[in-house]
């Protein structure tokens, strides 16, 4: 029972990171791999900030607007300086490692033994289902948060970015703001989920973010396939149980046994089977209505 | 033809199939041939490389050496998180939810991440520099909460010691290290300290990748006889780098450990990681026995310290070795 709460919660912490993720593989439609440095800049910031003793929800508010700053550069590459976006996602990658060493002092803090977003709450319940309980929350804020602003006239505009820039310039709107503006709240979000993925592990650590972008892109696939994309509310809770089903499939294998060593070429396989199974299922449908129109 | 109508169902429902067995779990099969009680032990490794794996081997033997043996009373359980740190809570979740009897801990972050997950299953830890600074003990003597282990500081005066028995009359001690890393700082400011305490001096140079080394070698070339290197990354990754601009001008680069000497370093007196995994793995064997605690048990360092001695680079050097430090030492042709 235990192993199911933590990995629910787990893929709740995560999601936020996913949602991040969707906002600007799907809506803005570019791979950015900013993710990987931002993530444990979200965790470097949040758990410096802790060790000197500040207020773990002011922490997390800090680390976020930290990532948006990352957002915020990588945009300004890809915008003003016309660099490719995944260039522009890598160039801001490799630069946030030293920021993060800078941040952090070292390559490792611990959070054991210190006030975190999971501990200031006094409460009988047990860590695992406080975890659970306040991820819950965060993600619903975010989630309500992220709806009422794509659903505002700027946050429409940047929706509308990824589906076709042209017709967007046609009608006034600078893209180069709404691409900004799109790379700053993914990055922000994804720099909240380092910060609570490190209060939940006990530490930051430089080397957090490896992997992340894969994470991402799998819980974003996962909960389109699963749950479906009619609408941005529905895509939004799509990532969030796609995260959660992530987690829960990683945990399942690990417990039927699999070597840990073939969980990335596993991730692989299951992405890619996730992506391929919209066109099966095309194709399925191609034979059944050739089969009805012989009949 | 078989098409499947529903596969989205399909899918969930497996999912559902899947997460009640994880509810079941993994019921313990032991079979209990002996009288003795067979324990579960997890061991959770950050990454795999040469140090790590041969830490685990040798936690490993260390249990066999006193009696615990896979299969007969004891069931391993080992996991390797693949520098993935996302991984590691879910093996610590898997350790906590089989109810583990012991867990050993490979790295820092792994050690971490158990003793976030478990205030109560002991854990011993391995490959891990600084416990206290890692806040996983309130002090190396008296570790007071439920983890203990043993810990890789290399040995710094030992090896300054060879160094000045290596070369009585060196005077001056160059060293290049990477200002990322905060061991290789800690390493360096100990070094420092004893090698100015035996009447030596010290000079430093700083890289921050790996394309800097050849600069900061170069500018250290001329005023110093011999150097010494740290456990680290950078430089442990680029070692031919370095010792390429240091035999050159016939200078000498004693390590801080093996695999340094092993890619073109002269010597080291250093860990056996091995070794100390079979220190920790008789650490283990005294939880186990029910002897003591975590909670009492000090941090160990390695007693296992061997020299390494790279014959080649000697050569190269025109250097003889002292045949009494030959003689117990690790030789590389």
């Amino acid at each position: 029972m235990d192993l199911i709460i933590s990995t629910i919660s787990q893929g709740l912490l995560w999601a936020v990171m996913a949602i991040g993720v969707y906002l600007t593989f799907r809506v803005l439609d570019i791979a950015d791999l900013t993710v990987e440095g931002s993530f444990p800049l979200g965790a470097a910031t949040a758990a410096s900030l802790l060790t000197a003793g500040y207020n773990p929800v002011l922490a997390i508010i800090i680390a976020c607007i930290a990532g948006m700053l990352s957002g915020v550069i990588t945009g300004v590459l890809h915008t003003k300086l016309k660099i490719p976006a995944l260039l522009a996602g890598i160039l801001t990658m490799i630069a946030l490692y030293s920021v993060n060493l800078r941040i952090m002092g070292k390559a490792n803090i611990s959070l054991l033994q210190i006030d975190t977003i999971f501990t200031i709450f006094p409460s009988s319940l047990s860590r695992q289902m406080t975890i659970l309980i306040i991820g819950f929350i965060i993600v619903l804020v975010v989630s309500i948060i992220n709806y009422w602003f794509f659903g505002t006239e700027i946050g429409a505009a940047v929706r509308a970015t990824g589906f076709n820039q042209n017709m967007i310039r046609a009608n006034g709107i600078n893209t180069d703001l709404t691409i900004v503006l799109g790379l700053l709240l993914s990055n922000g979000l994804v720099a909240i989920s380092g910060a609570l993925v490190a209060q939940s592990n006990g530490f930051a650590d430089v080397g957090m973010g490896v992997g992340t972008i894969v994470i991402g892109l799998a819980s974003v696939i996962i909960g389109e396939v699963l749950f479906g994309t009619k609408s941005f509310r529905n895509c939004l809770i799509s990532v969030i149980l796609g995260s959660i089903v992530y987690r829960i499939v990683i945990a399942i294998v690990l417990q039927l046994g699999m070597p840990p060593n073939d969980l990335k070429l596993f991730t692989a396989i299951l992405v890619t089977l996730a992506l391929s199974l919209p066109l099966f299922q095309a194709k399925i449908n191609e034979r059944k209505r050739k089969a009805a129109n012989h009949a | 033809m078989f098409i499947m109508k529903n596969w989205k169902f399909t899918v969930l429902a497996l999912a559902a199939v899947f997460a009640s067995s994880l509810i079941a779990g993994c019921g313990s099969q032991s079979a209990n041939n002996s009288q003795k009680k067979s324990f579960k032990i997890g061991v959770i490794q950050l990454v795999e490389h040469n140090a790590l794996d041969a830490a685990n081997k040798g936690f490993i033997q260390g249990l066999k050496d006193r009696g615990y043996v896979e299969g007969k009373n004891i069931t391993v359980d080992q996991q390797n998180a693949q520098a993935d740190q996302s991984n590691l809570q879910n093996i610590a979740q898997r350790f906590v939810s089989n109810n583990d009897d012991l867990i050993c801990a490979i790295a820092t972050p792994a050690a971490q991440t158990m003793a976030n997950a478990t205030k109560k299953i002991p854990i011993v830890g391995t490959a891990i520099t600084d416990y206290k600074a890692a806040r996983l003990v309130t002090s190396d003597e008296k570790p007071g909460g439920n983890v203990t282990g043993t810990s890789d500081m290399s040995p710094i005066k030992k090896q300054i010691d060879l160094l000045i028995k290596l070369f009585p009359n060196a005077k001056t001690i160059g060293t290049v290290y990477s200002s990322s890393e905060i061991n290789s700082e800690i390493q360096v400011k100990a070094m420092t300290q004893y090698a100015e305490s035996k009447g030596l001096t010290v000079k430093t140079a700083t890289v921050s990748t790996v394309n800097d080394i050849q600069q900061a070698a170069q500018s250290l070339v001329g005023s110093v006889d011999v150097f010494y290197e740290p456990t680290d990354n950078i430089i442990a990754s680029a070692m031919p780098t370095l010792t390429a601009i240091t035999d050159a001008a016939k200078i000498p680069v004693i390590c801080a450990e093996p695999n340094m000497v092993k890619k073109g370093g002269l010597a080291t007196y250093g860990i056996d990681y091995y070794k100390l995994g079979i220190q920790t793995g008789h650490m283990a064997a005294d939880i186990l026995d029910g002897k003591s605690k975590p909670a009492d048990m000090p941090i160990e360092t390695a007693k296992d310290l061997k020299i390494t001695i790279n014959k080649k680079d000697a050569a190269t050097l025109g250097i003889t070795i002292p045949a009494d430090l030959e003689k117990n030492a690790d030789i590389i042709e």
